[in-house]
């Protein structure tokens, strides 16, 4: 690539690559910016109308047919690492660039697709190509999910202030108001404070929004959909949301503001002391199933409700809560938001910050909520599995189709993808419910209240995991009661849940004033 | 082949994926290992020349951070999956926190600078002088061997269990020096009041 562009700067204009830029990739730039920007213009004509009609039905069918998307892709890469390469039998026999098949060769082992899928498929050979479409998928998804969970929170904020939150951009309850709200920040100023220490301040958001998408690496959302499936993943998923705290120290320090120095020293306090209980709770379901592979814990939970290894038994099952309050803590959300406290602290950490740098560390935020509600669900609550029983598909066998809707009914990325959206939305709900707590009362919590009981849970579990091993009857008739009884208790949350849900969803018309209703342009 | 290398993904060798049999060293599996491996051996000494020479004390940290990061990045690209990890939240997560947080604590101005005396720097030449001699001396002495076939797949199941029987003695010891330290630190802290 470089030497023919060398090749064609010196033929061009004698070797001057400036000139190139300005006469040839400038005038490219602009018209590929004009016919972006007309295309835009003449999509919205178009399809504008109906957005602002449907904006709803069409983000509801748009998650859904990504998650089935996933699902399809997710095959499709599976068949390709285990059939397709499989299928090269002499590995010395090689095609272009050293890839084992041909195109001729896959056009023959596909008879029944066209000519022209071949052609598509052959660069899938090779793996770095895979991972770089794994990466853009994954660049993807971790800016996707602020962007929906920022306006969700807004929706959410609202309805529980009796108010409507965002309404007007885009249409359907103001679907787009990110997009809008991205945009703004691109364009504002980016402003560094005089006595701040420069270059730290320019750095500090990219150490605080690295992790937090690196965390995503390891983070499976289906038995085959996860980009790289460590032996140490849990591990490897804390240890990169460990190091996100290094950015807001930075920010708050560099910024040389007494509210930002506040914050930063409440973060370093809160997210150091709340790592231990968080950890501990998390060795309870990795003690019981002997494994730090997250995709081996989540396929030990196949089966449906009641193997999920939240109900196994009760020292799981309140770790799951400890697990849970301690990520709230972890990625500073309500009630232990110190480090940003608006009514105190102005914006804590991020009060000098503007623009761009400032929406990384939302970013980052938002992808780390994403990524302890996936750690929750992945590692107490099933993973990728269903509720449903998954023996209902045992007599389907193992045709593509059967192994499409047992992907979509029973266990695959849009389960994963559904319960981890349930956690995010219980973070939502909690900020906009509780008050803060002050800081004495986060670290008492902590030091006092978690840390002794993630270590009595940690030994009782250990306890009841050597009992199990025992063979007598007695015992394996307690463990069943006690499986019985954990998973009716969480199907009466989950069911409690569903039923005040349908009940507000309902009655959503009581929750807002008179005046507004007339106003509301889809509810 | 990210930044978690060929290696990631447990049974597989370092240039060659075994399993999927694909991109061969012969190819391109060789080139792309070397030019990770020399970027992040650079950061390593970037940053660490950083925590040299920097003057202020809390960039001084963040270079030991990215430091400590590309450590951390090394193992992984050399299979190392668990100690990576564990560098991951040992170091740059735990104690290098810890760290800034001490020096936000404890010093008087915000711009606390780090001046050197000349007594100090002679010390400090003398030590690190001496380290790189017998590292040096140590590295052209001994006789180096390549590893012949497969990397191990997962480490972490082998380290666990070699730690609980093997290493019972030293994993107790450390555990009751760290506990110790914890005790005594509460007790320091709390006879300030």
């Amino acid at each position: 690539m470089a030497a023919v562009g060398n090749w064609a700067a010196k033929a061009l204009f004698g070797g001057h690559p400036v000139a190139l830029l300005f006469l040839v990739v400038g005038p490219l730039v602009t018209a590929a910016a004009a016919l972006g920007a007309a295309l835009a213009v003449k999509t919205w004509r178009g399809w504008g109308r109906f957005l602002y009609r449907h904006g709803g039905k069409v983000l509801l069918s748009a998650v859904v047919g990504t998650c089935i998307a996933v699902w399809l892709t997710a095959l499709l890469f599976g068949w390709v690492t285990t059939d397709l390469v499989a299928r090269a039998d002499d590995p010395s026999r090689t095609s272009w660039f050293g890839a084992p098949l041909t195109v001729t060769e896959l056009t023959g082992s596909l008879p029944m697709l066209p000519g022209w899928v071949a052609v598509l498929l052959w660069p899938l050979q090779f793996a770095i190509v895979r991972d770089l479409i794994g990466l853009g998928a994954l660049l993807g998804f971790f800016n996707l999910i602020p962007m929906y969970t920022i306006w969700w929170e807004r929706k959410v904020a609202g309805r529980i202030q009796s108010r409507l939150g965002p309404m007007r951009v885009g249409g359907w309850h103001g679907w787009s108001q990110s997009i809008a709200d991205g945009i703004k920040l691109i364009l504002k100023e980016d402003l560094i404070p005089a006595q701040a220490d420069g270059p730290l301040f320019r750095a500090a958001p990219y150490f605080a929004v690295i992790p937090a998408a690196l965390a995503f690496l390891a983070l499976p959302f289906g038995a085959t959909y996860v980009f790289r499936d460590l032996d140490v993943g849990l591990v490897f998923v804390l240890g990169v949301l460990g190091i996100e705290v290094v950015g807001v120290i930075m920010a708050g320090w560099a910024s040389n503001n007494k509210w930002s120095v506040y914050g930063a020293m409440r973060e370093a306090c809160q997210m150091v002391s709340y790592e231990i209980p968080m950890g501990m709770a998390l060795l309870v379901p990795v003690s019981a199933v002997g494994t730090l592979n997250l995709v081996k814990i989540g396929e030990a939970q196949a089966g449906g409700w009641f193997d999920w290894l939240a109900f196994q038994n009760p020292f799981i099952f309140v770790a799951f809560v400890c697990y849970y309050i301690a990520s709230l803590a972890s990625c500073k959300r309500a009630p232990f938001d110190l480090p940003e406290a608006e009514s105190e602290l102005v914006a804590g950490f991020h009060t000098e910050y503007s623009g761009l740098r400032w929406s990384f560390f939302f970013f980052a935020e938002y992808a780390a909520m994403f990524v302890v509600s996936g750690l929750a669900v992945i590692l107490f609550l099933g993973g990728w599995q269903s509720p449903l029983p998954s023996a209902w598909g045992d007599s389907w066998g193992d045709g593509i189709l059967a192994q499409g809707l047992k992907g979509i009914l029973f266990s695959g990325p849009i389960w994963f993808v559904l319960k981890c959206v349930f956690f995010l939305y219980v973070q939502l709900w909690l900020r906009w419910t509780l008050p803060r707590i002050r800081i004495d009362q986060v670290l008492y919590g902590c030091v006092q209240v978690m840390l002794p009981m993630t270590m009595i849970l940690l030994l009782g579990n250990a306890l009841w995991v050597w009992a199990s091993t025992s063979e007598r009857g007695s015992w394996k008739v307690i463990e069943q009661i006690t499986n019985w009884i954990l998973g009716l208790i969480g199907a009466t949350f989950a069911l409690g849940f569903v039923v005040i849900a349908a009940y507000g969803f309902y009655h959503r018309r009581r929750l807002v004033g008179n005046l507004v209703q007339d106003a509301m342009a889809g509810a | 082949m990210g930044l978690i290398g060929s290696a990631a993904s447990g049974d597989v060798t370092m240039p060659v994926d075994e399993r999927t049999g694909v991109m061969n060293a012969a190819a391109s599996g060789g080139w792309l290992e070397a030019v990770l491996f020399y970027t992040v051996a650079g950061m390593t000494l970037v940053s660490g020349l950083g925590v040299c020479v920097s003057r202020n004390i809390v960039r001084m940290a963040v270079w030991l951070f990215v430091a400590l990061g590309s450590v951390s990045m090394m193992y992984f690209l050399l299979a190392a999956n668990f100690l990576g990890a564990i560098q991951l939240i040992v170091y740059a997560g735990g104690t290098l926190v810890l760290l800034i947080f001490g020096v936000m604590l404890t010093s008087k101005s915000p711009w606390a600078r780090f001046d050197v005396g000349k007594i100090e720097l002679l010390a400090a030449a003398v030590v690190s002088g001496v380290l790189l001699g017998c590292l040096g001396a140590v590295i052209t002495a001994t006789r180096w061997h390549g590893v012949e076939g497969m990397v191990p797949g997962s480490s972490v199941a082998d380290i666990g269990r070699r730690l609980l029987t093997e290493y019972l003695v030293p994993f107790e010891v450390a555990g009751v020096v760290l506990m110790v330290v914890m005790v005594g630190a509460a007790h320091l802290a709390r006879q300030e009041k």
